[in-house]
């Protein structure tokens, strides 16, 4: 199997604490494959994307386990070749499209920034290589764009520019964090067919985060569902959505709304499942301090 | 005032901004309309549900409702007052009983203050007494542990920080609440947690509810009425069945056609 980021039994812990926050994960995104990571708020989605990008916050710490990009081991390189492999190879499309641009730079500038200061290109290249990029990520006038600042463009644009500044490097990985939660349905289905067609097209293995199921099955092949840092399932798409295999995947799909039915949904997760999971979460942490 | 006169009344409505896009090297930027002659009505104790596609105007909507923008046109009554041109010391009784909360979690939390700080300071501003107790109650609303009092923005889930916005706002127990986007960055869980809870002020507080959302489940779930504005124009409003079930504008259309469904044989849905 050639997947291209495999993450095995990944464990981390805050500072100052024994809690994991991500407890013993077994992940793996193959070249050319779009894998779903979903869970609730806070379950350490975010968490994951950080660790591989190396940009855990200073309070976390890795305490067991490997990041393994194309079959060598992040966690054991030394600092500087390990930001230079992930920023070959791994782009992140951000969460929050609304402060992941700086207010104060020109578009332009922040697509080229990473093509020049980490890839070592000429500025006339990496301006030639941004201009393109607007143009694959269908912005009428990408010469303006490249000249205008953040709060000159809507939310739809900027994230556009995003998934431009994502490609622009040619990666093999990209870790899209939620990359349409702060967008209007309209603007979602142009912005999740433009990430496909994109990943499509570049051959690019990706992890996309998100919390909705919905979009899951429009985009993923693959699907990891994330509680309390701990991985619950890890199925095909097509299989999880015939019959979901774990518990809290079940209740889960169950509490996932269709508008067509608005009072069977948006109901919490049932709370007889959560006790269930948090009691194998609990669990699996006494064995992990047994080993 | 009588109790059925609505608690939210606009009419008229205009707002028009400078447009910098347009602007000549010397002199003025011409004016943009960006809101365009609104009329509605928001009852006590109902949930009134915005929808619209990105930029169409909703957060402006939403800012100018809360005096947060000046209007250039029409009026604005609040409990049976003129808000829409007065100062700011004549709005300071309207500022507690109206609250927003905003789209953006990071950026309208202070990220140099602690959650507690964060919560008690507008009700220390407000005179209110108790403000730990409040600030603590605020955060068992909202289904966060109470620990989290003593942690930074940064140290927060996208969602627990979203949470926390919503402490922030009901603590200090309005009589309207705005709430732009706050769910869309949760999972279903802990947006029927909101959701609920929302509901639970609304019944019990005498909450006045106006929820903006790209979301139409949510709506669905949550409002009694909902207006769909479109280029900064109301195209549609009306009870949420009557909307939902029978749009009349295309686009209302166009919006339920959008929503992903969690089935991967949805027909074409990406083509
Ligand atoms: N710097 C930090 N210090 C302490 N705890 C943190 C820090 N950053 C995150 N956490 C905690 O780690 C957990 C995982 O956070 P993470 O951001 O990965 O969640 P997530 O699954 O992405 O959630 P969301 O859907 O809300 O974005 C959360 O409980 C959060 O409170
Ligand atoms: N300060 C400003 N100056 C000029 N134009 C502005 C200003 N603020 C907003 N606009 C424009 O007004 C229109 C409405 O913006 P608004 O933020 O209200 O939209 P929205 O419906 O909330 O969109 P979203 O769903 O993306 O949040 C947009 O076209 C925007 O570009
Ligand atoms: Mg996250
Ligand atoms: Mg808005």
């Amino acid at each position: 199997m050639n997947a291209f980021l495999a993450i095995r039994n990944l464990s981390a812990i805050l500072r100052g604490g024994s809690q994991r926050v991500l407890r013993s994960v077994d992940l793996a995104v193959e070249a050319g494959e779009v894998r779903g990571l979903v869970g609730e708020s806070g379950a350490g989605k975010s968490m994951i994307g950080k660790a591989v990008l190396g940009i855990l916050p200073s309070a976390v710490s890795i305490v067991e386990g490997e990041i393994l990009l194309d079959g060598r081991n992040l966690l054991a390189m030394p600092q500087k070749e390990r930001r230079r492999t992930i920023g070959t190879v791994a782009a992140l499309i951000p969460q929050d499209p609304l402060t992941a641009l700086n207010p104060s730079r020109r578009i332009g500038r922040q697509i080229t920034d990473r093509l020049v200061d980490i890839l070592g290109w000429t500025e006339a290249n990496a301006s030639a290589r941004a201009l393109e990029l607007l143009d694959e990520v269908q912005i009428q006038n990408p010469q303006r764009v490249m000249a205008s600042y953040p709060h000159e463009l809507s939310g739809g644009m900027r994230q556009r520019v995003l998934i431009a500044a994502a490609f622009a490097a040619n990666p093999k990985l990209i870790i899209a964090d939620e990359p349409t939660t702060a967008l209007d349905v309209t603007v979602q289905k142009q912005i999740l067919k433009l990430i496909r067609e994109m990943q499509a097209r570049h051959g690019t293995a990706m992890l996309f985060v998100t919390h909705d199921l919905g979009v899951v099955s429009k985009v993923c092949q693959k699907l990891s569902v994330l509680y309390s840092g701990k991985v619950v399932e890890d199925r095909a798409v097509s299989e999880f959505f015939a019959e979901p295999r774990h518990a809290y995947s079940k209740a889960l799909l169950a509490a996932t709304p269709k508008y067509t039915d608005p009072f069977a949904s948006l109901l919490p997760v049932d709370e007889a499942v959560i006790a269930s999971v948090d009691a194998e979460v609990k669990a699996a942490d006494r064995e992990w301090r047994h080993v | 005032m009588s109790e059925d006169e609505p608690l939210v009344s606009v009419r008229g409505l205009e707002v028009a901004l400078p447009d910098l896009t347009r602007k000549p090297l010397f002199g003025k930027a011409p004016p943009i309309k960006i809101l365009d002659r609104l009329d509605f009505d928001i009852g006590r104790g109902s949930i009134l549900g915005i929808v619209g596609q990105s930029g169409s105007g909703k957060s402006t909507l939403g800012r100018t409702m809360l005096r947060l923008i000046e209007p250039t046109g029409g009026t604005i009554r609040f409990a049976g007052q003129d808000i829409s041109h007065l100062g700011e010391a004549a709005l300071r009784p309207f500022r507690r009983q109206a609250q927003m909360i905003f789209q953006d979690p990071m950026s309208s939390l202070n990220p140099r203050h602690r959650v507690s700080t964060i919560i008690t300071g507008p009700l220390r501003l407000n005179g209110f007494d108790r403000v730990k107790e409040r600030a603590a109650e605020a955060l068992d609303h909202v289904g966060l542990p109470r620990s989290f009092l003593s942690r930074y923005p940064h140290e927060l889930s996208g969602g627990q920080r979203q949470r926390v916005g919503i402490a922030r706002a009901i603590a200090m127990r309005p009589q309207f609440i705005l709430a732009d986007e706050i769910v869309s960055g949760l999972d279903v869980s802990s947006q029927a947690q909101v959701l609920n809870l929302l509901e639970k002020l609304v019944r019990e507080l005498d909450l006045t509810l106006a929820f903006i959302s790209h979301d139409l489940s949510v709506i669905r779930r949550l409002c009694s009425h909902v207006m769909v504005l479109y280029r900064g124009r109301i195209v549609e409003h009306g009870p949420v069945e009557t909307v939902f079930d029978r749009p009349q504008a295309a686009y209302t259309r166009e919006l339920l056609d959008a929503i992903p469904l969690p089935d991967p044989n949805q027909a074409n849905w990406l083509a």
